[in-house]
């Protein structure tokens, strides 16, 4: 029983145009910025939106096709995790976890002991009778979530389930989920912005940027091997496209580079920011790329400073350089350096750190 | 301390010129209350307060003030949801039309409910030949002169409230199975219940004052049709000492509803 879904919805002049499965017992990440389009896809699957066009069904049971089939959110077998979590404050938290037991028509005792037995899984009976707000965040939720596994969902979607938390309780209440969804059997579907969430919790990552789909693999691989700058910002590499001839990369946004293994062709060319050195004079060693920059800029991360760089105008060079390039370096080196923006200096990448992949 | 000194400052640049008529308006609208108060037989009045003439008129209008708001809560609760979540072609219009009971003039309804209900109205005809109902003036008409002319105040209240309320909440029921009557029911109307209550309240002090309507369309039947208001009036004449008791009824139980709706109102408008 897979779902399928191939969405495109139009709403003003965003074009929403994606097509997913999730197969049983997968966790799929849609991964983008905001405005990608990730929660009208979540909103569409659930049936809180009608597509425009294409088809969601899970194997051949159809649930939107237009113009003929639309089935409503209530009559799809879903479980939604709502970004703010939207529990029923007037209801305490075992009533909200039994909600969806009793509009399927179970027995009002039936459906609070086994509501009551869900919030056990996720160790919340003591707050069984807690309202909403009286809930810490993480309480809150894990309600969320037991809530929308208790019907036995046949897809739980989850919309930014982390993003209402602060960043002391994410860690916890991010690695508590994974184990939830690991136990989870159906088909999950997460929406985030946030990499990290997706890597932890998601066995394949979807990338959606404009409202299209721009790469799709598992972690790994999208970590390794970026297809886009969004996505290689987000994994923290630097990125480039550009035509391989034997070692040599020439780039498409200007400069050219060397790498490892021969290649020949379209490639994108990654490697990380801690790839890069850093050296006030021209280094006498053996790397090949070695560039004169200007510093334009530093940022300091928890305990690299990340130093952004651009190609000196006034140096003559035997290589061109990348049009910018990303060095992570300690704070040490930093204060070795003297670093200040607009400061000359040359960066040296070992070709042996640069990953290689076809277009 | 500040606070307080930098207010009384700024109350002394008020301009007289402001302040004189704003100084007089109040009294204008205290000064009537006050001297009703200080008019009233207070040593007599619990005695006329229990006398058979007013307490018929209270138990009539308690009962159909109570009626019409149970019409209106029945009729103005879905009517507040169509204007607010439904998506009706001309919904401004049907949301103007509906608030014209409230700047119509009363007796404008009562005239208006004559002619569709009266025994040879449109609809009334009917009832009467058909079923044998005739409204006019009987308490069953007070109670729709009542709902006609309060129904208004109800559906704005509710409509306002479900306007505030996050349909993002029905939409968390419908992914759990809810329908969207069991929604309605158990997610739309608990959140709004505050707006309902307030609206109600509203609505029922509306229709114990209703005066134009209720004459105009139920008449002046003592035990039958004559409310609080129609037996002031009736009473001025024939014995003014009633008519100011049942006056300080009446506006003791606008206190009381001013003092229900405190909450809402006059905290709202600090």
């Amino acid at each position: 029983m897979t779902l399928y879904a191939d969405l495109k919805v139009t709403r003003g002049s965003f074009e929403l145009d994606l097509e997913l499965t999730v197969e049983p017992g997968e966790v799929v990440a849609l991964l983008g910025p905001n405005g990608a389009g990730k929660t009208t896809a979540l909103r569409a699957i659930a049936g809180l939106l009608p597509v425009t066009a294409g088809q969601i069904r899970l194997d051949d049971e159809v649930w939107d096709e237009p113009p003929r089939v639309f089935r409503s959110a209530d009559r799809r077998p879903i479980g939604v995790v709502f970004q703010d979590y939207l529990l029923f404050n007037h209801l305490s938290a075992v009533e909200n976890v039994a909600f969806g037991l009793r509009a399927r028509g179970m027995e009002k005792r039936v459906a609070r002991a086994e509501a009551a037995q869900w919030l056990d899984t996720v160790g919340l009976t003591d707050q069984a009778r807690s309202r909403p707000r009286a809930l810490s965040g993480g309480q809150a939720q894990r309600v969320a979530l037991v809530r929308a596994l208790a019907t036995q969902p046949s897809l739980l979607l989850l919309d930014e389930p982390l993003a209402a938390l602060d960043a002391s309780t994410k860690l916890h209440v991010r690695a508590e989920l994974g184990q939830h969804l690991s136990r989870y059997d159906g088909r999950t579907l997460l929406v985030t912005h946030d990499p990290l969430d997706a890597m932890v919790l998601a066995d394949r990552l979807v990338i959606v940027e404009n409202g299209r789909v721009v790469q799709e693999g598992g972690p790994t691989e999208i970590a390794r091997r970026p297809r886009t700058e969004y996505v290689a910002q987000l994994v923290g590499l630097n990125l480039y496209r550009g035509v391989a001839e034997g070692t040599t990369v020439v780039l498409d946004g200007g400069g050219s580079l060397t790498i490892a293994t021969p290649s020949s062709g379209p490639v994108y060319v990654a490697f990380p920011p801690a790839a890069v050195s850093l050296y006030p004079e021209r280094p006498t060693g053996t790397p090949r790329n070695t560039w004169p920059m200007v510093v334009s800029g530093i940022e300091q991360h928890a305990h690299t400073v990340r130093v952004r760089l651009t190609p000196d105008p006034s140096a003559t060079q035997d290589r061109a350089a990348p049009a910018v390039l990303l060095a992570d370096i300690t704070t040490a080196a930093v204060a070795d350096l003297h670093l200040t923006p607009g400061q000359r200096l040359h960066a040296t990448l070992k070709a042996t750190e640069t990953q290689t992949y076809p277009t | 301390m500040s606070d307080r000194r930098r207010q009384r400052r700024i109350g002394g640049r008020l301009p007289l010129v402001l302040l004189l008529p704003a100084l007089l308006g109040l009294a204008f609208l205290l000064v009537p209350l006050i001297g009703l108060l200080a008019q009233a037989p207070w040593s007599t009045l619990p005695s006329r307060l229990f006398s058979e003439e007013v307490g018929q008129a209270l138990r009539l209008s308690l009962v159909c003030a109570s009626s019409a708001t149970v019409i209106c809560l029945l009729l103005g609760v879905p009517l507040a949801w169509l204007l607010a979540r439904a998506e009706v072609p001309g919904r401004g219009l049907i949301r103007a039309l509906v608030t014209v009971p409230l700047v119509l003039p009363p007796v404008v309804g009562g005239v208006a409910l004559l002619l569709v209900l009266g025994r040879r109205g449109l609809i009334g005809q009917h009832l009467d030949t058909w079923f044998g109902i005739s409204l006019p003036f009987t308490t069953a008409g007070v109670i729709v002169a009542e709902a006609f002319v309060a129904m208004p105040f109800l559906v704005i209240s509710v409509e306002g409230a479900l306007r505030a309320a996050d349909p993002r909440y029905e939409e968390a029921a419908a992914t759990l199975g809810a329908g969207r009557w069991l929604t309605f029911r158990r997610v739309t109307l608990p959140s709004i219940a505050p707006g309902i209550v307030a609206g109600a309240v509203l609505c029922w002090a509306r229709a114990l004052g209703e005066f134009g309507a209720t004459i105009t369309f139920a008449g002046n039947l003592p035990g039958r049709t004559t409310t609080m208001p129609l037996a002031v009036y009736l009473a001025l004449e024939t014995d003014p000492d009633v008519a100011v008791v049942l006056s300080v009824v009446l506006l003791a139980v606008s206190v009381v509803v001013l003092a229900c709706l405190r909450e809402r109102w006059i905290s709202g408008l600090r």
